[in-house]
Order: structure tokens, then sequence, then C-alpha cells
């Protein structure tokens, strides 16, 4: 029985079901609010399950240039790195279900997995679109992986702390220094969006450029889980980013701990909406400027700025 | 680095109809491309030889989808001067109001498309929503929105009264502010200019040398337009300003197209103020005396060219198209050069390519039985042995 109940923890809740139903409910809330933004009527609330129902019963190909078994594991591994990352992240109450001190740093490692599956699986399919797409993606993790580490360091040299249960409750408890993290937040919000691959810097996948980037050769059921797995990143990204920078469950627990996180995940998930309906997407080196020249340089007068808050408050 | 071949079509998210370009990469960068056409050849002239004159009018209609009144009203035009009839001005005005008023769809279209191929989908579905305006206009004059059918020969079919009028003007007026507002879009959103600016360069020399047409000759500084330097219909009584641009890259095709769209609108409203009265339509005889006659006129996407052979009885004996993106697709490849991979589709969409309209120049011997096309070395060849025949020498050119 005491070996269950952590099996039920990363299954059930808040695992694998509540990651995979909630994710696709949060492509839903995305493609709704981006479609009434932008004048159209948007897809009904159950398309993103219809959609991964059809896949399943799609047929797999797999190209006969790349490699068999990499090329079928691939999305496993990329969905695997996504629920052990929200494993260390506080979803319905104050505290994460296994937390450890460095578990920050841990969860954003688990959380680059996802992308270097992206360039893997590109890169053994070997097709001039998907090697295109694959070098997309590498090139962007190293521009926005900085940004995105930077703009995480600064609450968490403010708090003291690397363990993200712990960032949260310094939050809850000091509710005034959540203002004082706006220009981090924001990085943070941007940098999450160039990992999700999200307009306007979904480059690796653009598709009038390369049709599908780095999964033009997947089909059916892999592709599905790859699909899969960038939703439920959105989940955790958007976990990440309330746990660190918006005081998680800012104390309460149970239902309504459940009920915060909802509501503060759907917040962001309107940002980043918002985010990917303003602006034309922009070009590979462009992105790789504007992460170096004003991300990072935001990201670290942040942290400047939490170094200068915390002697202040001794 | 190694260097890619990408192949962007003929089956491509990026292109609305069948085309080849064959891209060489070096990382993102284009080192060389090339245009491969005739994947969407029709038969169309070829089909106009078998029809009557009257009935060419619904194939010339379906040369294009979105320039479907150009091709008909210069093939019309074509057949009017043969038949020496006189159209009615009443006539004139009404095609002049259609053509303007499928200019204001086309370029309404094309910023669409130009939004969707630099991924700003947001762009994409406002200006579509705001193009229904047009479409709802031009439904309401002739009954259909994409194809008209409003061309005649010797007239047009339907005639304009005072309550569509006031329709139109009304649609015309809320068009007129929404145009201002992607005017200021695209001026001032940071990502539209650095996604658009000083991309797809077209120098003006080079632009005269491959022969580019409309807006993509005009953004080049170049000022070519047919309504200004040979006006037809009732061009010569409008008062518009030739709309070009010296940026010589997309933004400038993007400020030209939009500038000429409030140019359209105000003719539009003059030419709906000043409808002279008459008739719509003359008779004209079915059988059309021998002679030859081209006639051109200024297309959304540029000059449009049609020529005509008449041999006396209610056949053609010969019809040519040239369309405007035959033109423009020369300059394609010179554009692509040297540019971004991300950069391709929109440089291609810039020219406002519209590929069912091209595609008819396979050389097809049906001696040896065998399919060629010609490369730009043998058809110099030809074309100076061709002149040489008639006694102009050519070879020095």
């Amino acid at each position: 029985m005491e070996s269950i109940i952590p099996l039920a923890y990363l299954i059930i809740f808040p695992g694998f079901l509540f990651l995979a139903v909630y994710g696709m409910f949060l492509q839903w809330v995305d493609r709704k609010l981006c479609a009434v933004m932008q004048n159209r009527m948007g897809p009904p609330w159950f398309q993103p399950f219809a959609d991964f129902i059809k896949l399943l019963a799609k047929e797999v190909i797999v190209p006969d240039a790349a490699d068999s078994a990499m090329f079928r594991a691939l999305p496993y591994f990329a969905m695997a790195a996504v629920i052990t990352a929200l494993v260390s992240i506080p979803v319905s109450g104050p505290a994460a279900l296994f937390s450890y001190q460095g578990d920050l740093v841990a969860v954003i490692y688990l959380l680059t997995i996802p992308t270097v599956t992206f360039f893997l699986a590109g890169w053994s399919s070997t097709s001039p679109y998907s090697t295109v797409g694959s070098m997309r993606v590498l090139t962007q993790l190293f521009a926005y992986e900085v940004p995105l580490m930077l703009s995480l360091i600064g609450p968490a040299i403010l708090a003291g702390s690397w363990n993200i249960s712990e960032i949260a409750a310094f939050f809850t408890a000091h509710p005034v220094l959540i203002p004082s993290q706006l220009l981090g937040f924001l990085a943070a919000l941007i940098a999450l969006q160039v990992k999700l691959e999200r307009m306007p810097f979904d480059i690796p996948h653009a598709k009038n450029e390369i049709v599908g980037g780095q999964f033009t050769e997947y089909s059916g059921r892999l592709l599905n889980f790859f699909l899969l797995a960038v939703d439920m990143e959105l989940v955790v990204g958007a976990a990440l980013v309330n746990a660190v920078f918006l005081g998680g469950s800012l104390g309460f627990a149970g239902w309504a701990g459940i009920g915060v996180f909802l509501g503060k995940t759907l917040f962001i998930t309107f940002l980043l909406a918002l985010l990917k309906v303003l602006m034309a997407r922009i070009r590979i080196e462009q992105m790789i400027n504007f992460c170096w020249k004003y991300l990072a340089p935001v990201a670290m007068a942040q942290v400047a700025f939490d170094i200068f808050l915390k002697f202040k408050l001794g | 680095m190694s260097k890619i071949t990408i192949p962007l079509g003929p089956q491509h998210p990026a292109l609305k109809e069948p085309e080849n370009f064959m891209l060489v990469l070096e990382g993102e960068q284009i080192t060389g491309a090339t245009v491969n056409l005739g994947y969407n050849h029709r038969g169309m002239e070829k089909a106009a030889e078998n029809r009557t004159y009257i009935q060419n009018l619904y194939l010339i209609e379906r040369v294009c989808g979105i320039c479907s009144h150009s091709h008909t009203t210069t093939y019309i035009t074509n057949v009017e001067e043969l038949a020496k009839c006189e159209t009615p001005k009443r006539a004139l005005a009404i095609r002049t109001l259609f053509a303007e008023l499928e200019r204001v769809h086309s370029h309404l279209l094309w910023l669409g498309v130009a939004g969707y191929e630099m991924g700003f989908e947001t762009l994409f579905m406002y200006t579509w929503r705001d193009r229904e305006q047009v479409l709802d206009c031009l439904e309401m004059l002739s009954g259909n929105r994409v194809h008209y059918s409003i061309n005649t020969i010797g007239g047009v079919r339907r005639d304009i009264s005072a309550e569509q009028k006031a329709g139109v003007i009304k649609r015309i007026d809320y068009l007129i502010e929404r145009t201002n507002y992607y005017i200021k879009l695209a001026l001032e959103e940071p990502t539209v200019a650095a996604r658009t600016a000083n991309v797809g360069k077209l120098p003006p020399e080079v632009a005269i040398e491959r022969g580019a047409v409309g807006p993509t000759a005009r953004a080049s500084g170049i000022a070519r337009d047919v309504r200004k330097d040979e006006p037809y219909l009732i061009y010569n009584e409008l008062d518009f300003k030739l709309i070009t641009h010296n940026t010589n890259d997309v933004f400038g095709r993007l400020v030209v197209r939009a500038l000429e769209l409030v140019e359209s609108y105000k003719m539009i409203k003059e030419v709906l103020n000043n409808l002279p009265e008459g008739p719509i339509a003359v008779k004209v005889p079915m059988r059309i005396a021998p002679g030859e006659c081209v006639n051109h006129y200024e297309a959304p996407r540029g000059e449009d060219i049609h020529y005509l052979k008449a041999n006396g009885t209610d056949k053609p004996e010969r019809l040519k198209v040239r369309a405007p993106t035959l033109a423009n697709l020369q300059s394609v490849a010179y554009m692509m050069e040297g540019g971004w991979l991300a950069d391709v589709p929109l440089v291609i969409a810039a020219i406002d390519p519209c590929m069912s309209c091209t595609d008819r120049a396979v050389v097809w011997d049906p001696k040896k039985g065998r399919k060629q096309v010609y490369g730009w070395e043998e058809l110099r060849k030809l074309s100076i042995e061709q002149y040489k025949r008639r006694g102009v020498d050519f070879t020095r050119l």
C-alpha cells in the first residue's frame, strides 16, 4: 500500500493523467483565445481530444534512413522528462511532491530534454526539411536557455534557496516583493514562449518555410505523443513561472490550492496567447539577437536588482 | 558548412499553386535558386481557338481566379477593336469600376497572404474579414463574388442602380477606415518592419532588365503603370496618383499596394458619382473581320498583355495571354539569392504570384514527338534568327 500512493501521484495527480488532460485543455484555451482575438470562431472544447484520438488511429511511418529504435523512443523520452519535471513543482499545495535543495536547476535541465529530443527527432529523420528544422531547434536552444535560466535565478537569490517550493513559500510570506520581480517575470514569459516554439518564435517548425520542421517525418502515434509533450510543457512551464514568480498556491491547499493553480496558469496562458497574436514571426538571426541583446540583459538587470534588494533587506 | 538543396514545391504550404523552387542552402542562407514552371498548364490558348468569341469570355474569365475581370477586359478590348465597335461610355465606366473593385479585392487578399507568409496570422484574419466587404460589393453589383461575368462583347451585362451605388459607397467608406489602420500598422509594427525591410532587394536596373511589372516594379522606383502610360477604359478622365516607392524591397511592395488601395477607393467613388448616362451595351456581329490586335491592361499584379488574331469566322485563330506573373517570376530568383530561407515564402508572395495564369510556355515538337523547355540561350538565339529574317539584327544587343 505504501508504494502504491507515490505511483498514484505519478500516474494520476499531479502526474501523467492530470498533465495530459490539463495540457490538452490549455491547448484548447490557447487556440480559442487566439481565435477570439483574431476575430474567428475557434475550435470546440473537445477538439484537442478528438485530434488526439484521431492521430492514435493513424498509421506510423518510419523513414527507411532513420534509426528505427531511436525514432520510436524519442517522443516517450520527451514526455517522461516533462512529467518528471512537474514532480518537483508545487501544484495543489504549498509544497511539491518531491522537493529537494537544487530542484530548480534540475527542473530547468529536465525541461531542456524535450528540446534535445526535438533536435534528435529532426536529425534522425534525415529529410531536408527536418534537418533544417533540427538545426533551428538547437540554435534556438542556445538563444533562450541563458535568459530563461537568468530570469529564474533572480527570485532564487532573493529567497535564498534553490528549492522551488521554498521560493514559492518565500513569496507567499512576502507578497509585497512580487511586483519587484516584474522585469524578470516578463523575461521568463518571453523565454518560455521561445522555449515552447510558439508564435512569433515558432521558427523550428515554421510551416510556410520548412513544412513541419523537426516533426516533418513523424506521423500517427509518435507525432501524437510529441504534440502531447509540447502541451504538457506548456503546463509545466506555466506552473514553474507561477511557483517561482507568483508565489505558487499562495498558501492554499487541497481544492482551493488547485483552484489557485488553475486560475494562475490560465492567466499565464492568456499572456502567452496575447504574445502569439500580436506579432509576425521573426527570422532565426533576429531571434538570437533579440534573446542575447535584449532578453538576457533584462534578466541580468533583474538579478542585479535582486542582489541589491537582498542586501538592503539584510 | 555543407550545402543542402531544399525543394520548395510543387507541393508546399507556402505555395497556393503548384510551382517549384530549388533552393541551395548554406546554413540558413540561400546561395542559389532556380524557378521551375509548368505544373499548371491547362491548354487554354488552344481551347480558345475552338470556341466562339462569346464562349471564350467564360474561358478567359477562368484564366485567373483573382484577376478574372482583367483578362476578360483585355480580351474584349481586342475583340471590340477588331470588330470596330463603339462601346458605350457607360459600359466603359462600369468596367473601370469593376477593375478597381477587383484591384481592391486582390490587394487586400495579398495583404493577408503576406501576413500569413511572415507568420502574422492576425493580419491575415483581419484583412480577409475586411475583404468580404468588397466581395459583397461585387456580389451586389454582378451577382458573383469571384467570376463577375460583367463583361460582354460590346458592353456590360448589368446596369448599376442608385441603391447599389449607395451600398458600394457605404462599404468603401468602411474599407478606407480599415486600410488607414493597416497602413499605420505596416509602418509602426516592429516585427513587420523587421521581416520586410531589406528583404528581396530588387534594384531598379535589375527590375528593368528582368522586365518586372506592376507593384513589383513600382516598389523599385519605376513609374510604370499602363493606366497612366497608355490610358484605356476611362482612366484618362480619372484623378489618381501613380504610387512608387524607392526601398526596392518587400516593405516597399507592401507600402505600394496599401497606398494603391487608397487610390482605388478614390477612383471607385469618382466613377460612381460621375456615371455617364446612356446604354450599357451595343450589338456586335458574331463574325469578326480578319486582323491582329494587341492590348495591354494594368491588372492588380501588373501589366497583362493579350494578342488576338481573327480570321473572319466566329472563332479566333490565335489567342496569346502574357500574365503579369510570368514577367515578375524572372526577378524572383534574383531576389531570393543571398537571402534567408525564412524570407523565401515572403519574397515569392511579394510579387503576388498567380501561377495558373502563367503556365503556358511548353514547346512540343509533333514531328519528333518530344517535349522541350527552352532555356534563355536558346530562346535568345531563336529570336535573333527570327528578327534577322525580318531584316533587323539584334546580335549585338
